[in-house]
């Protein structure tokens, strides 16, 4: 397939993730504040270093304040990972490669876009139950495209590149949300065990639609929140669509998938890069993590995932440059 | 809604005789219309509408935001046409096309037609559609263009004119397959009684035309649709041609010169393109010998082309003939080409490069229209009936400045179509495009696009300048 299609497919899906996850952070932050005592500080810059984008929202925004931070995730056109900046982007991929993927992806991708804008045009007469409905469609719209794309797009490579921008992005977020509230929830040994804490990784387990699964998993010690317990359900669990794990796994199987390389083996930098990756994860346990420390951990993760990300260009997309042969004849 | 108090007027009405008076085909379309409940039509013609809008049958207005995206506007009253008379047309056309093409591959090789004295060497070499490139290229079976979408109108008395050729990218071809899907949803009972042509053979034709370009000793060809992007105002007809025909859609930065052969860069790495069905400008195609600022076309493209590996659709260079001075000389190509009189005629056009010609339209520039020789969508044009003095002063002043860029034609007085407009029935003027394909032989798709002028009185059909479809039914 052209390297361009395959391209505008990976970041398709990779934006109506970003966009998820991002509603994601906002909705569990909302609720999280309902149940903080008054007087407790609000976790709004947290929330903003999840992005990565801590530089972008100095720039252009001042304080910390629920308003600032809700319209700088939500409507702000000029930032480019914002839920409707996302949207636009995925759209706008979809619109360039709409004769590769199905009719009811655009659709979906379209229905989506309105969505948002709709709720873009609504904003100032909002209430805060207003926003609280509007993150939850924006989840319900990526989980349907989703649903869209495996039922109506038939699996060959195009699909399997979405399939691997949607995954890397996934793992990605909950490897960055992780990361924050890992830091805010434990700066040290003794604030475990506050009522204010297990609430702190309930919201985390929430925001990755984990908590009800981690509770059922039979791993969970006893049914028990417990700082080691979630970090290492959202890193290491072998079933549970959201863990790194899990989504690196997939993303590989998509990936050999495309090239036709045997699993367990490698033929370019890529499968390379992403095998090693999860191969560690597959023996890592969550005491070696810890011990190591968790921020330098999932730092290198995230290093490592932008490395695979990268070598997914260079590899499919970016063809050596032609400019030399193309003076030829 | 009723058509009893629709009002023909004094024009060529395409659905009715006269006041009350439906054509005898168009009688069982105006019995259904009565038949409906009130406001069905009007829930109709909503409900098509957003059919359009949830297809994304849109377009883009050049200039405006990124966002605005419109459908092009569509009313659910077709137009008509008798099986004898699209005989007559399909006959035209057909006859058209082929001295149309003799004519292209004629003036890039021997150009025995100037040596005959039939037209003078000076128009074709200032024709901007005349590329020096193209000299002595030798297209697969010397066809040239392989897709036409010729413009016709019908004046007042009922006469049927070719007002342009259209031999580079016609586009609007998408249109006519979505309108169709649309009002066969919307009207299913008309279309078994009145026994209408089908349209959705296209895509198969113009797949079987873009084949027919690949040399036999390749088995496994890669044809595809090269786009300006998503950008371009009919993006939406490239992306739904190529998926409709399975084929990839391209942009020129998806291509590239490799060992001589065009290629396009796949994840699997390059991969030799045998056909184009080119939908950018010729200019634009390769920035090495035309544009050099072209960013959509391909550098090296030419130098491959004219060596016969790859193909495209239409030939670069078919635009000579879009020249509106050339046009002039179709009827004369016909006579000279196939020894036959013309079966369509073309508006009768002075040519202001001929001093009497000249002499005549300046006299008479209120009642004329006056078109630059190489514009089209409606830009550098003077409608005299309608303009300013002192924009026919202007006009006077450019054609004494450049008399070869210039013609004139009489005003027409398009044909009419009842068309929804605030909820009443009336009389809107139309145009129509057939598309003609040139493979092994030639192909007129049954029917075209009729393209209506949706502002009251207004003549202009262009979709940038307010102008609306209809679907076109050919009867069998």
């Amino acid at each position: 397939m052209l390297s361009r299609v395959a391209d505008a497919i990976y970041w398709l899906s990779r934006y109506i993730e970003r966009a998820e996850n991002v509603a994601r952070f906002l909705d569990v932050n909302l609720n999280l504040l309902l149940d903080m005592p008054t007087g407790v500080e609000q976790q709004w810059k947290p929330l903003v270093i999840t992005t990565g984008d801590l530089k972008f929202f100095n720039e252009h925004y001042g304080e910390f304040v629920a308003e600032q931070v809700v319209n700088f995730l939500t409507f702000d056109r000029q930032y480019p990972n914002s839920i409707v900046s996302c949207v636009r982007s995925a759209r706008e991929n979809a619109r360039s490669v709409r004769e590769a993927i199905s009719s009811e992806m655009w659709q979906q991708v379209n229905d989506f876009y309105m969505l948002v804008t709709a709720a873009e045009k609504a904003q100032g007469t909002q209430s805060l139950s207003d926003l609280t409905d509007f993150l939850a469609a924006v989840k319900q719209a990526s989980h349907s495209f989703n649903g869209v794309m495996d039922a109506t797009m038939t699996h060959n490579e195009g699909w399997h590149f979405g399939h691997m921008g949607r995954l890397l992005e996934r793992a990605d977020k909950t490897s960055r949300i992780l990361d924050v509230k890992y830091y805010l929830l434990l700066p040290s040994a003794e604030d475990v065990g506050t009522p204010i804490d297990e609430l702190g990784w309930m919201a985390l387990l929430k925001s990755a639609s984990a908590y009800e699964m981690y509770r059922k998993s039979s791993r969970s010690y006893q049914h028990r929140i417990t700082p080691a317990g979630v970090a290492e359900f959202l890193i290491l669990d072998v079933a549970f669509p959201r863990s790194i794990r899990f989504c690196l796994r997939q993303t590989e199987q998509s990936l050999h998938q495309i090239s036709g390389t045997p699993f367990g083996a490698w033929r370019d930098p890529v499968e390379r890069a992403l095998g090693r990756l999860r191969s560690e994860l597959e023996y890592l346990t969550i005491e070696e993590i810890i011990k190591k420390g968790m921020h330098e951990f999932l730092d290198n993760l995230q290093q490592q995932m932008n490395d695979v990300d990268g070598k997914i260009y260079q590899t499919f997309m970016a063809l050596p440059p032609l400019s030399s042969q193309s003076q030829t004849q | 809604m009723r058509f009893d108090s629709y009002e023909p007027g004094n024009f060529f009405d395409e659905l009715f005789c006269d006041r009350n008076t439906p054509r005898p085909e168009v009688q069982p379309l105006v019995d259904r219309i009565h038949a409906l409940p009130e406001g069905e039509l009007l829930r109709r013609q909503f409900a098509a509408q957003q059919a359009m809008f949830k297809l994304g049958a849109t377009f883009n207005v050049y200039g405006e935001d990124e966002d605005i995206e419109r459908i092009f506007p569509f009313d659910v009253l077709p137009r008509i046409i008798s099986g004898q008379e699209w005989q007559f047309l399909e006959r035209g056309l057909k006859q058209r096309i082929h001295a149309l093409n003799l004519f292209v591959n004629d003036i890039y090789h021997e150009q025995k037609i100037v040596q005959d004295k039939i037209i003078p060497l000076d128009l074709i070499l200032s024709a901007k559609g005349f590329l020096r490139p193209c000299i002595g290229l030798n297209p697969p079976g010397g066809v040239w263009c392989h897709i036409t979408g010729t413009d016709l109108v019908r004046d007042r008395d009922g006469q049927w004119y070719v007002l342009e050729d259209n031999l580079r990218c016609p586009s609007g071809i998408s249109y006519v397959l979505e309108n169709r899907r649309v009002m066969k949803s919307t009207f299913p009972q008309i279309f078994r009684e009145m026994e209408v042509q089908p349209v959705d053979e296209y895509p198969s034709r113009l797949i079987e035309t873009l084949l027919h370009l690949v040399p036999p000793h390749i088995s496994d060809p890669t044809v595809v649709v090269l786009s300006p992007g998503i950008y371009n105002s009919a993006y939406f007809e490239h992306s739904y041609l190529a998926q409709q025909m399975g084929i990839e859609l391209v942009e020129g930065r998806d291509l590239v010169i490799a060992d001589g052969y065009l290629q396009m860069r796949t994840t699997q790495g390059l991969q030799r393109v045998d056909v184009i069905y080119r939908r950018i400008d010729d200019d634009f195609i390769d920035p090495t010998v035309f544009r050099a600022d072209s960013m959509l076309g391909v550098p090296g493209l030419m130098e491959v082309y004219r060596s016969g590996r790859v193909a495209i659709a239409n030939a670069l260079g078919t635009g000579v003939a879009d020249d509106k001075v050339i046009y002039a000389y179709v009827p004369e190509m016909i006579r000279y080409y196939l020894g036959e009189d013309p079966i369509l005629s073309n508006v009768p056009t002075y040519l202001c490069w001929e001093e009497r010609d000249r002499a005549y339209v300046l006299d008479n520039l209120d009642k004329l229209v006056v078109k630059a020789a190489n514009e089209a969508g409606g830009y550098g044009m003077l409608v005299g009936t309608q303009a300013t003095p002192a924009e026919r002063q202007d006009f006077a002043q450019r054609i004494q400045a450049n008399p070869r860029n210039y013609i004139a034609q009489p005003t027409l007085c398009l044909s009419r179509v009842p068309t929804i407009l605030e909820e009443n029935f009336e009389g809107c003027h139309v145009d129509l495009r057939p598309y003609i394909l040139y493979g092994e032989d030639i192909y007129v798709q049954p029917g075209g696009l009729t393209r209506v002028a949706l502002k009251r009185g207004s003549l202009v059909v262009n979709s940038s300048q307010g102008g609306g479809s209809k679907d076109t039914w050919v009867l069998c």
